[in-house]
C-alpha cells in the first residue's frame, strides 16, 4: 500500500506541475463547449422532426399522411418503437410531433410549449382531420444539452486513453520503467497507481468542466449527480484500461499515437459524441455497442436529459464494468517493463 | 566462504545474434568485481540478466547458493548505464519516493551527506548536471542498504574530476562491506576500484583474475618508452620494440639493463618514461584490438 500511495502521489505531482498538460486538459474542452454552443445555437430552426411510433416498414405511411410537399427536405421522420422514449423526446422538443397509426385512425402528440409542433399539427390535420391529439409538457432540450455529455465524454476519453497511454510509453522509452523494474515495485502496483491517478485527474478535470459549463450554459441535468459520477467513473476506468492495453509494450510514441487514434476515432464517430445515430444504418448502431464510450454517453444522456435512475442504466453500467475487467486483464497480461 | 553469486553457462540470444555466450563466474562477498570490455562486448546484457531485468536464454544464476527469490530486489541496488527519473520531481522527492519501495532504508540525511546531494535537493531530478545525476542515481542504488550493488558504466560521460569524486564514493561504499559488480570500459577505473576482473569480448569472458594477477600472468616485462627521434638509430639493436605514433616502447625484463644499454649507445633520455603494462595492453594482447574500438 505504501508503494502504491507513493507512486500515486508522484504521478499526481508530475501531472499538476506540468502546466502544459493542465492547460490542455482544462482549457481546450471549455473552448470546445463555447464554440459548440455558439455554432449550434440555431441548428434546430431549419428542420422539422417527426417521430413515428411504429415498425420501420410503416414509415411510408407517415409520408402519405403528411402531404407530398413535406416529403422532400423539410421533415425528418424517425421510426421509434418505445412509446416512453418517444414521449420523452417530445417533452424535450427533440421530436416536434409524434405520430401513431391505431385501429381507429391517427393519434399524435405535440409539446404544448413547442411552436414547431403547432405548425406540424396544422399540416397533419389537412390530410388527417380526424387525428386524435394529445399533449405533453417539458423543457426543450437544446443541442448543447444533448451535446454536453458528449463533450464531457470526449474529454474523459482523451484524458484516459492519451493521458495514461503516452505517459507509460514515454516512461518506457526514457528508461523510467526500467528503473522501477529494478526495485521491488510490482507491475500491479505501478499500473494501479497510474490508473487511479489518471481516474482522479479526469474526475477532477471533468468536474471542473461540468461546473464551469453549467454556470455559463445552464445545461439540462434532470437525474442524480451521484449516478452521473459513477457513470463517468466507470466509463473513465474502462477507457484507461483500454489505454493500458495500447501502451502495454511499445516504446514508440508515434506508434502509440497511431494506436490511440485507432482506439479513439471509432468512439468519436460512432458513440454519438457530436451527432445522433438515429438515422444511421443498423450495423453502425450495433458496432457502436462494443465501444465503452457508447455506453457511457447513453447512460449519461439518460440521466441528464431524461432523469433516468440506476435501474434504467444498469445494463450500461454492467457492460462498462465487464469491459473494464476484460481490458485490465488483457493489459496486465501484455504489460512489459522494458522495450519490446 | 560461500560466494554471493555463482553464474553458470549464462547465454543470451537475440534472433541470430548471440550477445552472451556461456558466461560463468563466481563472486566472493565483499569484493568489487569488474566486467571490463569494449562497448558491445556483452557486459550490460550479462549484468542485466543477473539483475533480473533480462531473461537469460539459458544458464543458471545462484544468489547465496539458491535461485533468486522475490526478496532479491529488496537486497540489491542497481545503477543503470542510462536511465531517467520521473519528470517534475525534485531530488528530495525522488529519494522519498524510492525509499517507499523498500522494507529497510538508509536515513535520507545520511544518504544526502554521503552522496553530496545537499546543494541541489530541491532541484528537479531531470535538470541536474551529469555528475549530479550520477550521484543521485548512486544514492538511489544504495538507498536500501543493499548487500549487492550493480554499477553499469557509472562514470561514462563524466569529466575527470567528477569521475574521481565518484570513485571515492564507490570506495566508501565498498569499505562498508557491500559487494559491487561494476562494468566499465575504462581500464583506470577497473584498476582503481576492482579486486577481481573478468574481461569480456564478443559475448565471452576471455580472462579472469585480480588486476595484478592478470598483468603478472600475461606480462613478464616493463616498457621503456622514448620519443622516436631520440632512439631511431639504435632500435635495430633491441628486440620487442613497439611503435605507437612518435613514441617507441621497448619491452624489457630489466629496466636498469635496458637503460644502461641505451646510455652506452649515446641515446638521449630526456623523453624517457618507464611503465608497467596496463589492462589496456592486456586487452590489446588478448584480442588484437583496443578497449574503446
Amino acid at each position: 500500500m505504501k508503494t502504491f500511495l507513493a507512486l500515486l502521489l508522484a504521478r499526481n505531482k508530475e501531472f499538476y506541475r506540468d502546466r502544459a498538460s493542465i492547460s490542455w486538459a482544462v482549457i481546450l474542452p471549455v473552448i470546445i463547449i463555447m464554440a459548440v454552443s455558439v455554432a449550434f445555437s440555431g441548428r434546430d430552426q431549419q428542420l422539422f422532426k417527426i417521430g413515428l411510433l411504429a415498425q420501420a416498414s410503416t414509415q411510408n405511411v407517415a409520408r402519405v399522411v403528411l402531404s407530398d410537399a413535406l416529403q422532400k427536405n423539410y421533415i425528418e421522420v424517425v421510426t421509434i418503437q418505445d412509446q416512453e422514449k418517444a414521449l420523452t423526446r417530445v417533452r424535450h422538443h427533440q421530436f416536434d410531433l409524434l405520430l401513431q397509426q391505431t385501429e381507429s385512425g391517427w393519434r399524435y402528440w405535440i409539446n404544448d410549449n413547442a411552436a414547431k409542433g403547432e405548425v406540424l399539427q396544422a399540416l397533419l390535420l389537412v390530410s388527417a382531420p380526424q387525428a386524435h391529439k394529445e399533449t405533453v409538457s417539458g423543457r426543450a432540450v437544446r443541442y448543447i444539452d444533448w451535446a454536453m455529455p458528449g463533450v464531457l465524454g470526449m474529454n474523459i476519453m482523451f484524458g484516459a486513453l492519451f493521458g495514461v497511454g503516452y505517459v507509460i510509453v514515454r516512461y518506457r522509452k526514457m528508461g523510467v520503467l526500467k528503473r522501477l523494474q529494478a526495485t521491488p515495485v510490482t507491475a500491479f502496483q505501478f499500473l494501479s497507481a497510474q490508473l487511479i491517478s489518471r481516474l482522479l485527474i479526469i474526475t477532477v478535470v471533468s468536474g471542473m468542466i461540468f461546473v464551469g459549463c453549467d454556470i455559463f450554459l445552464d445545461f439540462l441535468m434532470l437525474g442524480s449527480y451521484f449516478l452521473l459520477f459513477i457513470i463517468a467513473l466507470l466509463g473513465g476506468f474502462s477507457m484507461i484500461a483500454l489505454g493500458l492495453i495500447v501502451s502495454s509494450r511499445t516504446d514508440n510514441e508515434e506508434l502509440a499515437g497511431g494506436l490511440l487514434n485507432v482506439a479513439s476515432y471509432p468512439m468519436l464517430l460512432l458513440s454519438e459524441v457530436w451527432f445522433s445515430l438515429d438515422g444511421a444504418p443498423q450495423w453502425m448502431k450495433t458496432a457502436a455497442q462494443v465501444l465503452p464510450m457508447t455506453h457511457m454517453l447513453d447512460a449519461a444522456r439518460a440521466v441528464m436529459l431524461e432523469g433516468a435512475g440506476w435501474r434504467d442504466v444498469s445494463v450500461h453500467l454492467l457492460v462498462m464494468a465487464v469491459m473494464s475487467v476484460v481490458f485490465l486483464s488483457i493489459a496486465a497480461v501484455m504489460f512489459r517493463w522494458g522495450k519490446n | 566462504m560461500q560466494p554471493i553469486l555463482v553464474i553458470e553457462n549464462l547465454r543470451k540470444q537475440y534472433g541470430n545474434v548471440l550477445a552472451v555466450e556461456n558466461v560463468g563466474f563466481s563472486i566472493a562477498e565483499g569484493i568489487c568485481f569488474g566486467l571490463l570490455g569494449p562497448n558491445g562486448a556483452g557486459k550490460t546484457t550479462t549484468i542485466e540478466m543477473i539483475e533480473g531485468i533480462l531473461k537469460p536464454t539459458s544458464g543458471s544464476i545462484l544468489y547465496r547458493g539458491a535461485p533468486r527469490s522475490n526478496n532479491f530486489l529488496q537486497e540489491i541496488g542497481i545503477q543503470f548505464q542510462s536511465t531517467a527519473l520521473m519528470d517534475f520531481m525534485t531530488v528530495r522527492e525522488t529519494l522519498k519516493l524510492f525509499s517507499n519501495f523498500y522494507d529497510q532504508t538508509e536515513s535520507l540525511d545520511e544518504l544526502i551527506r554521503q552522496c553530496d546531494l545537499g546543494d541541489f535537493l530541491d532541484r528537479y531530478a531531470n535538470k541536474l548536471s551529469g555528475g549530479q545525476q550520477q550521484r543521485l542515481l548512486l544514492a538511489l542504488a544504495i538507498l536500501n542498504r543493499p548487500q549487492l550493488i550493480f554499477l553499469d558504466e557509472p562514470t561514462t560521460g563524466l569529466d575527470p574530476q567528477a569521475r574521481r569524486n565518484f570513485w571515492q564514493l564507490i570506495d566508501t561504499i565498498k569499505r562498508r562491506g557491500a559487494t559491487i559488480i561494476l562494468t566499465t570500459h575504462y581500464m583506470d577505473e577497473a584498476e582503481q576500484l576492482c579486486d577481481e576482473l573478468a574481461i569480456m569480448d564478443r559475448g565471452k569472458i576471455i580472462a579472469r583474475g585480480s588486476p595484478a594477477q592478470l598483468l603478472q600472468e600475461h606480462f613478464g616485462y616493463l616498457y621503456v618508452c622514448l620519443d622516436r627521434q631520440d632512439c631511431a638509430h639504435v632500435l635495430g639493436d633491441f628486440v620487442g620494440v613497439e611503435m605507437h605514433g612518435e613514441r617507441v616502447f621497448i619491452r624489457t625484463q630489466s629496466a636498469e639493463q635496458t637503460l644502461q644499454e641505451l646510455m652506452a649507445k649515446g641515446v638521449s633520455l630526456q623523453s624517457l618514461s618507464v611503465r608497467n603494462p596496463t589492462l589496456e595492453d592486456l586487452f590489446l594482447k588478448l584480442t588484437g584490438h583496443h578497449l574503446r574500438e
